[in-house]
């Protein structure tokens, strides 16, 4: 009898010790956390990217609520819609910020590029690449084992049946994500107002490019010369594309000079089609 | 002296918690996907563990033997380690946002982990004086960093390994740990 009365007073009397002394914890070292944080925090997409540069939905809310210079529209995922309800949210004022789209610089398709090896390791353009720089003969080019179908959060890329990631404008946001994991640096992310980009990246010189794949940027400057507003120079035999300058031509001349098809005209979504314009 | 080094060796490499006692494998299979966040891991259990090591030994030896109720240890320590887990998280919360950030998270996964509540159980069960309790608090938390810094530096290579489709993910870890702790156990008996 009394090993039991013991045994019920010692147990309360633990569970009521750390009761108070939690509850007293807890008041006294309260936090008070703005109920503003949550509300942002709805707001945002929650696809965790981290392309405001914040490590999550969560602390970019926090960071934007708590900080008078983080401005509000650092989520590249929410385009306006929710660029402009965390600024009501905060009362910070949103600027204007661009929709963009992840885009490949590479045409390397199975039929177009020329194969160096067969490569028959793990299924990983980071691991491929560690051999020889990759199994094509292009070593600027696309490897094609989908790093960026993966790192996709949005599931906006697939593995197009030419051996090359293709990117669904209408669900991609333009996080980066895969711009960041592509081992080849080939992901850009484009502006849906650009006209055209060189779909190229090798930094070979002409000959050897063209040898390796026909679709490759031979440097030969043709586009350069016909252009009338002077949006393109040549980096190390690689046309590149000043977007600042690139004007919206009804029939682009530098598409017409190429003589490998490296340059193409970007195909935008129509009005209606795609989410991210309606937003802008 | 010589006495708390067989111990503090012993804790952290021939009796590792996790390889050889196959304690915390929750914690250890969670956590140990990428390095830095098994580097926090193992911090956060060791402090965990020494500071509820001591707290547990001054309930056991002030409280519950005197009183004669020493079966009821396991239950007490369960309510002990739990709310004092709770406890450092407010207090750190509020004292150290910094270490928060950093542990936050891993405190809640400690808080009802066998590893943390099998410390304070053995040294009230082996009788080690205060110090020695430490000592061995410190050392089992020690091992059991050891023991998740390797897996992680292990997990992290096997992203490129070509590992076969049923085996991916959990099951190749299973093995890994498996071989882990065959390498553990050669310390066996050195002691």
């Amino acid at each position: 009898m009394n090993t039991a009365i013991m045994i019920i007073v010692v147990l309360v009397g633990v569970g009521a010790f750390f009761g108070i002394v939690l509850a007293l914890a807890d008041k006294k070292f309260a936090m008070e956390v703005n109920p503003l944080i949550h509300e942002v925090e709805d707001i945002l997409p929650k696809g965790q990217c981290g392309a405001c540069g914040f490590a999550g939905c969560a602390k970019y809310a926090e960071a934007v609520v708590e900080d008078e210079s983080v401005p509000p529209d650092l989520c590249v995922p929410g385009k306006a819609a929710v660029a402009a309800k965390v600024a009501e949210l905060t009362g910070k004022k949103a600027g204007a910020s661009e929709p963009k789209y992840a885009h490949l610089k590479c045409r390397g398709t199975k039929t177009a590029a020329a194969m160096a090896a067969r490569y028959e390791g793990v299924p990983d353009c980071a691991a491929a690449k560690l051999v020889q720089g990759g199994p094509k003969g292009c070593k600027y080019g696309c490897i094609g084992f989908g790093n960026c179908v993966r790192a996709c959060p949005f599931g906006a890329l697939s593995m197009g049946e030419e051996g090359l990631p293709v990117v669904d404008k209408a669900i991609c946001t333009g996080c980066g994500k895969c711009v960041t994991t592509c081992p080849q640096a080939l992901l850009t992310l484009q502006s849906f107002a650009a006209p055209v980009q060189v779909e190229c990246s090798s930094h070979d010189k002409g000959p050897a490019a063209k040898k390796l794949c026909q679709h490759a940027c031979i440097g030969c400057g043709l586009c350069l010369r016909s252009c009338p507003h002077e949006a393109i120079t040549i980096d190390r035999f690689v046309a590149v594309v000043d977007q600042s300058k690139c004007r919206d031509c009804a029939e682009p001349v530098c598409l017409e000079k190429c003589p490998t098809k490296a340059i193409q005209a970007l195909v935008r979504p129509a009005d209606g089609d795609c989410d991210i314009m309606k937003v802008s | 002296m010589a006495e708390y080094l067989t111990l503090f060796i012993g804790a952290v490499i021939v009796n590792n918690f996790v390889l050889t006692k196959f304690l915390g494998l929750c914690i250890f299979f969670g956590i140990s996907k990428n390095l830095s966040a098994s580097v926090g891991m193992g911090m956060a259990v060791t402090s965990v563990m020494t500071m509820s090591s001591i707290l547990a030994w001054i309930v056991y030896f002030f409280v519950l033997q005197p009183l004669g109720l020493t079966f009821l240890t396991t239950i007490v320590f369960v309510v002990l380690t739990a709310s004092f887990v709770q406890l450092l998280e407010l207090i750190i919360k509020k004292q150290a946002p910094a270490l928060y950030n950093m542990w936050g998270i891993y405190l809640l996964l400690i808080a009802t982990n066998c590893i943390v509540l099998a410390v304070p159980l053995l040294n009230v069960e082996n009788s080690y004086s205060l110090m020695k309790s430490i000592v061995f608090a410190i050392g089992s938390g020690l091992g059991f960093a050891l023991a998740i810094i390797l897996m992680a530096s292990l997990r992290e290579k096997l992203a490129y390994a070509d590992v076969p489709k049923p085996l991916e993910g959990i099951g190749i870890a299973f093995i890994l740990a498996g071989m882990l702790s065959l390498a553990f156990l050669g310390f066996s008996g050195m002691l």
